[in-house]
């Protein structure tokens, strides 16, 4: 069973219509530690301030302890999007700081093109350009353009982690991050038209 | 491997309906933005955009409906307008499936909801839309409810000041210009896009492919809004991918085939 996980922070509609395009059976959305117990596959969306979505996952009664035991504890696959990928990182730098999930080494600061005429949000589509990554192999076969939306970018203190990096003007930062079952992606499949859907579609199988 | 220009394709509707409809062949049925929508995503749209025009309560609550259908076909980041005056407007459609919200009356009436609106959802999806009419040199004045009403606000400083409240987006469009086929308002795309730090996106005017590409190059734009001579057929969204490219543009080459 696929658990999307449903604490008030995220597109869920969208992210559940692109699971389920991509062959995911079942897809269950909820909050519920119980459910997320026996979950065997988990996503986590997010949209918004990372400070934000961390008060929202810590707002759930169990929540955050079911995600500690079922995905570090006992290896059930896990995607974070966006901020849900963010989440992962030890802390979020982001009008002031919050602790992540500190799953994957690293933090959150914003992005600096280095240029007036780069817009903050990176928004829009750009290269997603995977290092060696099994899921990322196997649904592309090289770079794809997707589409980003965000302000802060995930810095991995491991390189070893960063599945696909993707570059803006100065600025280079994690597209995606992995760590044995672990998998975050920044920018958004859901919203990625056959890149995302082939890349969700790989993810699902592993 | 850079960030590319995006190519909007924009539809208005209507009580739920697309105005100015489409006869792209194969549609079962031409009114309905769920399909046309769908069309443009397996064209390989960036975005697509859905303004509402309904003027009764009623016809914007089918949009509601509107949104959540086509979330479940499109896979194409959905921005949608018209009507939007709550942050519990902006939740529902953000619920429905909508990626990003634009405020035009409303930003003007109380600019404090583009703050409201940006703490509690991120100024991700905040877009807010300028309609502008020129008044003199340099100079545009900003108008409400659809280029009826004049409101006496610079548009460029009105640009500043939203940003500054937290707008993550800047829809501009020109109300001289808009249905006019002769291009963008280029002077005030670009006054406005080299005074935001945000991304902008040029509307109102297109007639062809030329006009897309000013937007770009000459109007500094980041994103390219359109609506007739994508869905009249004038041009496709490759074609004009295709002169963009042409003009030194960064684009994307969408995966082409049909959706799994």
């Amino acid at each position: 069973m696929l658990t999307l996980i449903d604490y008030g922070s995220g597109n869920l509609r969208s992210a559940e219509k692109a699971l389920v395009a991509a062959g995911a059976r079942d897809v269950c959305v909820t909050a519920d530690p119980n459910r997320i117990a026996k979950a065997d596959q988990i996503v986590l969306p997010g949209v918004g301030a990372f400070a934000d979505c961390a008060a929202n996952l810590a707002a759930v009664d169990g929540l955050r302890e079911a995600l500690e035991t079922r995905v570090r504890g006992e290896g059930a696959a896990f995607l974070g999007i966006c901020v849900g990928m963010q989440l992962l990182a030890d802390v979020g730098i982001e009008f002031g700081s919050t602790p992540g999930l500190g799953w994957i080494g690293g933090q959150t600061s914003v992005i600096q093109p280095g240029s007036a005429e780069l817009k903050v949000p990176h928004m829009g589509w750009n290269t997603a350009e995977p290092t060696a990554s099994a899921v990322f192999d196997a649904a592309w076969g090289g770079a794809q353009d997707v589409y980003f939306v965000h302000s802060f970018a995930f810095r991995a203190a491991h390189e070893a982690d960063v599945a696909a990096w993707c570059t803006y003007g100065a600025d280079r930062f994690a597209a995606a991050v992995q760590k044995d079952n672990i998998m975050g992606v920044q920018f958004h499949p859901e919203k990625s038209q056959r890149a995302g859907l082939a890349l969700l579609e790989e993810w699902l199988k592993q | 491997m850079s960030l590319k220009v995006r190519i909007i394709p924009c539809l208005d509707v209507k009580d739920g309906r697309v105005v100015k409809g489409v006869q792209f062949e194969g549609l079962r049925d031409a009114g309905d933005p769920v399909e046309q929508a769908q069309f443009y995503d397996c064209e390989g749209a960036d975005e697509i955009c859905f303004l509402d025009i309904s003027a009764s309560h009623e016809g914007r609550g089918t949009l509601l409906d509107v949104v959540r259908r086509t979330a479940e076909v499109c896979f194409t980041p959905l921005t949608v307008g018209g009507g939007v005056r709550t942050t519990d407007d902006f939740r529902a459609l953000l619920l429905a499936g909508a990626d990003k919200v634009a405020i035009n009356t409303s930003a003007v009436k109380d600019p404090s909801l583009v703050t409201a609106a940006a703490r509690r959802f991120g100024a991700q999806c905040v877009v807010v839309a300028i309609d502008a009419k020129q008044t003199g040199p340099e100079q545009w004045e900003i108008f409400t409810h659809g280029g009826r009403n004049p409101t006496g606000i610079d548009a460029l400083a009105f640009a500043k000041d939203v940003v500054e409240r937290g707008a993550g987006e800047l829809l501009v469009t020109s109300m001289d210009k808009d249905g006019t086929k002769s291009g963008y308002d280029l002077a005030l795309t670009r006054a406005i896009a080299d005074a935001v730090s945000v991304p902008v996106i040029a509307s109102g005017g297109v007639g062809n492919l030329d006009d897309l590409v000013a937007g770009i190059t000459q109007g500094h734009a980041n994103a390219v809004l359109a609506a007739s001579i994508f869905h009249f057929r004038t041009h496709t969204l490759s074609e004009a991918r295709a002169a963009l490219l042409a003009a030194g543009a960064k684009v994307r080459q969408p995966i082409q085939g049909n959706l799994r």
